[in-house]
């Protein structure tokens, strides 16, 4: 498609006549732009971050005080289990490729992906699988009239996914909005791939790829080769529950423990593929406002690599608690702690970003630094379930819960959160609100630290996770009551944040294509950017084309 | 990616080529498709001898030679249609291709009689045991690869017969047909795992 050359249009057809809204909605769910189906990823995830939070929400009233009624066990179940699906596959997943369709084509000066239309099939696909999953707290009753909601957890261990321990159709829709977000994944980060490696703009080397980029790229390869396994052991699931096949039904001599293997290797590799656009944001951010180059490119793409390499080698280190005998424990204890070396080289090369830097403390970088500290300590509690007998001891505790929490919500959340005030003022030409973002940055670090820095305390006094209620003798109560009203001030910085993008998307001051003096090509076009991107194909000598356009006495160039 | 230090930065007059599109597509599918046929063939293979009761490969599974054989000289007639077509031989492509899809179509028909016979005479179906759950998965996966790939092989000989299959176009039937010999290789795979290691 994109072989033919299209001539741009005149300046005067580029401020469209005004539409109807039913032609606005028409040419949304048309466009095979990548710029507007990144905004419909972002926003279609925006929307079950909110749901995901009722949800988590929910829990927190439930576990706040012992003996607690709010929720039955039922309810409490559906909870945890749509909390997780949905914050991994209809929340994580489509915003980061929300960010990449977006940004990689602006980033490598393209004029759109690889493939505009399988673009667009895999968007819709994947909204398709998130819509099914929640079609399934109405149609999910099925003909035995039992459950509503997926109630397995978002792992879906053997045997309880079995047709007799699940029946109705609740499980099945979890099985079906899973597949089908995966079919969607593998179609987008294909797109990504091709897109990177196949239309760079002139002179843009692989080694003078922003980060970001090779970040997404190394991102796209571990979705084929995780999220394969995922849409295959969900197929088995379903032959077992709709053909009567045997592949995790222990009484006709098939595995449970085979599925956790299966689903592991996908879910940890998938911790990576979230985990590491974040470092992607941090790679662009960071330098950014400390006004300096990046430190040590090529030690973050061997890192990014290397991260993407040993993360496919360390998925039973979720299965210590099953047994795995000494070798399987020795070798996932060791690929497990390797991981921290190129993370840790990441971690060292943002910080020696920062040394000497002039910081600009603006939200965006508050966000990042953050991240770095948030996301050092949820490497240090990773280092310690690493170790298979400590993982014995913590294994499935609200140790774990608080972990996990920590990666997801104190480093990936954050630098979502980052991005957002770093790109809202290309995508939508106006700056976001820095007096609420502050508000919106403290409140937040506030409730975070409150939750999640207490939730590792009644994991280490035995609260294990996934329960619904708690005897008061037990002692967590305390502690549940005030991670509990940490959520409070999450809750408000949000809507804090939500408040801030609308008021800004009408009122917010104007941005202008650079506002934040930044070097990468996204922002040599105007904000938001025009729908061919570039009006002429740029072409590049460095890794900070816009320095060089900035700077012609100093340019990058004589130093690369 | 080797075109990090192939290129030289300085000369700008330098022609900037990069990897083609359809190939890097379709190798990012190969790769995923991998991914999916590795877990399935892991499970075959895993679950070898572990069926609580018959009938075991070794007392209804015979050697599918005709398919067999027919599959792999599907991807020599699949990679003459492409040549022939980049010479601008048309009329030649198409009779390639219908021959692929000949090809194609009787491994396909095998495989059905193949599970017509396993079904109904020797009683294996993919709820009798372990063997016949990995198995039905395993080569059903294969067959439905089979069976897309046929799809659009004859999408391309239809526009052949009806004379719109040009030279140009011999670079998308090239993707394909890189597509149809991974079908082919996974079978290889297949082959080897269930007729010949497993039984």
């Amino acid at each position: 498609m994109s072989d033919t050359t299209i001539g741009l249009p005149h300046p005067e057809a580029v401020a469209p006549p005004r539409m109807l809204w039913l032609d606005i909605v028409n040419s949304w769910i048309t466009t095979v732009d990548h710029k507007r189906i990144g905004i419909m990823y972002i926003g279609y995830a925006l929307i079950f971050l909110i749901i995901g939070g009722i949800e988590a929400l929910v829990m927190r009233v439930q576990l706040a005080v012992p003996n607690n009624k709010f929720v039955t066990p039922e309810v409490f179940n559906r909870m945890f289990t749509m909390h997780g699906t949905t914050m991994v596959f209809f929340v994580g997943m489509p915003i980061l490729f929300g960010f990449g369709n977006y940004l990689i084509p602006l980033m490598i000066g393209a004029r759109d992906m690889a493939f505009p239309r399988l673009n667009s099939f895999s968007f819709w696909v994947s909204a398709f699988g998130g819509l099914l999953l929640y079609f399934s707290f109405i149609g999910g009753d099925g003909l035995y009239g039992a459950g509503t909601a997926p109630d397995v957890g978002w792992f879906a261990y053997a045997p309880l996914t079995a047709r007799i321990f699940s029946p109705g159709h609740s499980t099945d829709y979890w099985i079906l909005g899973v597949f089908l977000s995966g079919i969607g994944s593998v179609g987008t980060a294909l797109n990504l791939v091709v897109t990177i490696t196949c239309m760079r703009c002139k002179g843009m080397t692989m080694g003078r790829l922003p980060l970001l980029a090779w970040i997404y790229l190394v991102v796209s390869w571990m979705v084929f080769i995780a999220v394969g396994p995922l849409t295959a052991a969900q197929i088995m699931l379903l032959e077992d529950r709709t053909l009567g096949s045997h592949f995790f039904d222990a009484q006709a001599g098939g595995s449970a423990v085979l599925w956790m293997h299966f689903f592991w290797i996908f879910g940890h590799p998938e911790v990576y593929v979230l985990v590491l656009p974040a470092f992607g944001f941090a790679n662009e951010i960071i330098p950014v406002f400390s006004r300096k180059a990046i430190f040590g490119y090529s030690a973050m793409v061997g890192a990014t690599v290397g991260i993407g390499f040993v993360s496919l080698g360390v998925w039973a280190h979720h299965m210590f608690t099953v047994g795995l005998g000494p070798a399987g424990n020795a070798f996932f204890t060791f690929a497990t702690m390797v991981v921290s070396v190129p993370t840790g080289i990441k971690i060292f090369n943002w910080l020696a970003t920062l040394w000497g830097g002039r910081i600009h403390f603006v939200t965006p970088m508050l966000f990042s630094i953050g991240f770095l500290f948030q996301f050092l300590a949820a490497g240090l509690t990773g280092i310690m379930l690493a170790v298979a007998p400590f993982d014995w001891q913590l294994g499935n505790s609200y140790f774990v819960v608080a972990h996990f929490h920590y990666v997801l919500v104190g480093a990936i959340l954050y630098m979502i959160f980052a991005a957002f005030y770093y790109w809202f003022p290309k995508m939508t030409g106006r700056m976001l609100d820095e007096r609420l973002g502050k508000w919106h940055f403290w409140l937040f670090t506030l409730g975070f630290h409150i939750t999640f820095d207490l939730m590792h305390l009644p994991g280490i006094l035995g609260m294990p996770r996934r329960i619904f209620t708690y005897q008061a003798d037990r002692g967590w109560g305390d502690l549940n009551l005030i991670i509990s009203l940490g959520a409070i001030f999450q809750v408000i910085a949000l809507l804090i944040f939500v408040w801030n993008m609308v008021i800004s998307y009408f009122q917010g001051e104007k941005a202008g294509a650079d506002p934040w003096d930044a070097w990468t090509l996204e922002w040599t076009t105007s904000s938001p950017p025009p729908h061919y991107n570039f009006a002429v194909e740029p072409e590049v000598a460095s890794r900070r084309p816009l320095w060089d356009k900035k700077h012609p006495n100093d340019p990058d160039t004589a130093y690369e | 990616m080797s075109t990090h230090s192939t290129i030289i930065e300085t000369d700008s007059a330098e022609e900037w080529r990069l990897p083609d599109k359809g190939l890097v597509g379709m190798i990012c599918l190969i790769v995923a498709e991998v991914a999916i046929f590795s877990i399935f063939v892991v499970a075959y293979i895993f679950y070898l001898g572990k069926s609580l009761d018959g009938p075991t490969p070794a007392q209804v599974l015979t050697l599918p030679i005709v398919g067999t054989i027919c599959l792999m000289s599907s991807s020599i007639t699949v990679h003459f249609a492409v040549t022939t077509l980049a010479k601008g031989k048309s009329g030649l492509s198409t009779l390639w291709l219908a021959l692929t899809v000949l090809l194609g179509g009787i491994f396909l028909g095998g495989t059905g009689m193949e599970w017509h016979e396993l079904i109904y005479e020797k009683g294996l179906t993919i709820s009798t045991n372990l063997f016949g759950t990995t198995f039905y998965s395993l080569v059903g996966l294969h067959a439905s690869h089979v069976a897309i790939g046929l799809v659009m092989l004859i999408v391309a000989m239809l526009f052949g017969i009806t004379g719109k299959l040009e030279s140009k176009h011999a670079h998308r039937l090239d993707i394909l047909s890189y597509y149809w010999h991974f079908v082919d290789g996974v079978w290889v795979v297949v082959f080897l795992v269930v007729y010949v290691i497993g039984r």
